[in-house]
């Protein structure tokens, strides 16, 4: 084990996986010379140089559909997104080449690509570059959408998407690139797909991912000075959801909250929300509670940015609904 | 089903007097029908051949619901049975359930169902819970109806069900109750009904007074002993004096309403009387203008025909204040229930001896207890307290009784 910050944690990944298998390569604005707008490729240029590590234009439909193109004759291209805000440009190419072409072509094609980079509101980036798009890409039918929260999860679950056969949405944390978190040393995977208990608790499920996931942490923290023991599951795979650990722990509690840093209509929780209702009818003794951003573009200023965003104190006391207190 | 009374919702046909095919005339007595007051005949209203009766014996069948047929004898009655079919059968009057009855097994399997059925309905429904305080009381075994609901619009939240679960392990462990369930009779049913219609919103209170009876029972006695006997009961002379009483303080022989208190002009007066599955209270109607004798002798005629159940429904409503006398059934004094709309209701105890002083010595004389219940909305306790002296001279003083 070692201790090593997001970022380093990614760094890990792509430098090992592309140690091990020289079609891989790295592919973006500024991933080159620069390391890396957050230093994710830092050194990486150094050790695979140039026809490996490739800086590209400020054309993110362009350099994405160049990816799909490579994985089309054989590469394993890496795609980053400086931020998921600019992958909106690259929609076409995402959702109507890279997730069909495998589909279209009857099974002749496949397209092992990873599209990764920061998502989710930082501080006061203003409306256009704050934004979790997550549920936007779980819509799409054949995508597979990650959302790693900790150091040992993003290096696990980035050589997985890395190693799968089809196209994988990487969302990283913004704010998560300088936390810290013990790493295994040397290769391990973490599964697609599996979520995680973080704590457990038999009082409520609170249910988060990436940033969200480090809130409801501190929640559960909160609420045991209170006597209320929440089981915090981190899910990590948006898509495909892993619906049994889900349902194992409301079957347990008989509350579920979940926290989403999107927006409420459609979000990813919904989607939880109406699997667990269907599933687990009978487990609940209380509606599901949805802690989201408020249906605005996410303000500016700091004080209304904090009013928007999903704060602790909103997830307290969808807790306390669900334990009609 | 005829609505042979006002209040009925249901009735039971107790018996057919006629078959399918029989010759109906207009008028003849067809069937016995229990209503909410007493058994009475249902009468053909029009003349023809009963072509089809579509009720047994004993069922218990909604007012309004069709139950047999008169028609010619060559008429399509097709259309109008159709037509009933489609309405709710009529239920036959479920036999008393033998205790500790164990559930059997549904006799269909599911797939037996028609399609696009609902399988069987939510034990329960009607009450709101959570599902999972509804699986616990299902798998519990508990009655969701027994439990008290903390959630918000009344929800049974698991707390609730896990706190009736506590409550039931704390209660002491006794065998299970054997017990059987005899269904409602109508009187019962209107009973029940009435009854609560009126201790919940009628504010009641109650005075109570002793009547010393000496003298009622001499003029009683010499009526017998005459040559011709003249038989009279102490409900008759409590009757009369209630007559005279009520004469003078109208407003307890009134009725509170909406919009005021109605003071009735006539005074009928109920007398309730025990039967076996019930009580009847049939009316005595203008008690103001009847002497003694013909009230004792439309009481005689009127409680018989209260016993054999044979009362006309005018016979029993349209009372404006009642006597409920337990006298003969060993009772010392009790209270009664009002039955609204009336205002008030009368309670007699039994008569007994008593040691009295009287004028520093002690005597022995027969007495009786009263209790009068009213409704204060109405009336006040200084205006009861004045009625039953008023009572209590009439009874103390007969003479009066014997006018005409």
């Amino acid at each position: 084990m070692t201790e090593l910050l997001y970022r380093e944690a990614l760094n890990q990944a792509l430098r090992e996986e592309m140690r091990r298998d020289d079609r891989i390569f790295l592919m973006g604005e500024e991933v080159g010379f620069y390391d890396g707008a957050f230093k994710v490729s830092k050194g990486l240029l150094k050790e695979f140089g140039t026809g490996r590590v490739i800086d590209t234009p400020i054309t993110e439909a362009g350099f994405t559909g160049v990816g799909i193109g490579a994985a089309m004759v054989g590469l394993r291209p890496v795609i980053e997104m400086m931020t998921f805000n600019f992958a909106i440009l690259a929609l076409d190419q995402i959702v109507n080449n890279a997730v069909k072409i495998r589909y279209m072509s009857g099974g002749q094609l496949a397209i092992p690509i990873v599209i990764r980079g920061p998502g989710g509101p930082s501080r006061q980036l203003a409306a256009q570059h704050s934004q979790s798009l997550e549920s936007l890409f779980c819509h799409i039918a054949g995508l597979s959408v990650i959302a790693p929260a900790t150091p040992r999860d993003a290096k696990g679950l980035l050589k997985s998407a890395i190693r799968q056969d089809n196209p994988v949405i990487f969302i990283e944390g913004q704010e998560l690139y300088s936390i810290k978190g013990e790493v295994p040393d040397g290769d391990y995977t973490i599964p697609i797909g599996r979520a995680e208990i973080k704590r457990e608790g038999a009082d409520v499920t609170v249910i988060a991912w990436s940033k969200m996931l480090l809130m409801a942490l501190r929640c559960a923290d909160r609420l045991s000075d209170e006597g209320v023991h929440a089981e915090v599951i981190d899910l990590r795979t948006l898509k495909p959801l892993d619906l049994p650990t889900l349902i194992a722990s409301v079957r347990k509690t008989g509350r579920a909250v979940i926290v989403e840093e999107g927006w409420e209509f459609c979000g990813v929780g919904a989607q939880i929300a109406t699997e667990l209702n269907h599933d687990a009818f009978d487990a609940f003794d209380a509606p599901i509670e949805r802690v989201t951003c408020f249906e605005v573009p996410t303000p500016y200023a700091k004080h209304l940015e904090q009013l928007a965003l999903p704060t602790e104190t909103r997830v307290i006391e969808a807790v306390k609904r669900t334990l009609y207190r | 089903m005829p609505k042979l009374t006002d209040t009925m919702t249901e009735g039971v046909v107790i018996k057919w007097h006629k078959h399918e095919g029989d010759r109906i005339e207009s008028g003849d007595a067809l069937a016995e029908i229990e209503t909410d007051k007493a058994v009475m005949d249902l009468e053909a209203f029009g003349a023809g051949t009963l072509r089809k009766i579509l009720v047994p014996d004993q069922s218990t069948v909604p007012a309004g619901q069709l139950i047999a047929v008169i028609a010619a004898p060559d008429e399509d009655i097709a259309p109008l049975l159709a037509e009933a079919g489609a309405a709710s059968p009529a239920a036959a009057r479920p036999a008393p359930k033998p205790p500790a009855a164990t559930p059997t097994a549904p006799s269909t399997s599911p797939a037996a169902k028609p399609p696009g059925r609902p399988t069987a309905p939510p034990p329960s429904s009607g009450i709101k819970t959570s599902p999972l305080a509804r699986r616990m009381a299902e798998e519990a075994g508990l009655d969701l109806a027994t439990v008290t609901p903390t959630g918000p619009g009344g929800r049974i939240i698991k707390e609730d069900v896990e706190q009736a679960l506590t409550a039931k392990r704390a209660a002491p462990k006794v065998s299970e109750p054997v017990y059987e369930v005899r269904p409602l009779s109508q009187i019962r049913k209107t009973i029940a009904r009435k009854m609560t219609q009126s201790k919940a919103p009628v504010p009641h209170f109650y005075v109570t007074n002793e009547i010393d009876m000496e003298r009622a029972l001499t003029v009683k006695a010499e009526l017998a002993d005459r040559e011709q006997p003249i038989k009279v009961t102490v409900t008759d002379l409590i009757i009369r004096a209630l007559a005279v009483a009520l004469t003078r303080f109208p407003q307890f022989n009134a009725s509170f309403q909406d919009e005021g208190i109605r003071y009735h002009q006539s005074i009928h007066i109920g007398v309730a009387v025990g039967l076996d599955e019930g009580l009847i209270v049939p009316v005595l109607r203008d008690c103001q203008s009847k002497g003694l004798i013909q009230l004792a002798e439309e009481a005689r005629l009127l409680f018989e025909r209260a016993k054999s159940r044979r009362l006309q429904p005018d016979e029993y409503t349209g009372a404006t204040f009642s006597l409920s006398n337990l006298g003969m059934e060993d009772v010392e004094q009790f209270s009664a229930i009002i039955t609204p709309p009336e205002a008030a209701v009368l309670a007699v105890g039994k008569i007994t001896q008593a040691p009295v002083v009287e004028n520093g010595r002690v005597a022995v004389r027969r007495r009786m207890m009263t209790t009068l219940s009213c409704d204060h909305r109405v009336v006040d306790g200084l205006q009861a307290a004045k009625f039953l002296q008023a009572l209590k001279h009439e009874l103390e003083e007969p003479t009066g009784l014997l006018l005409p």
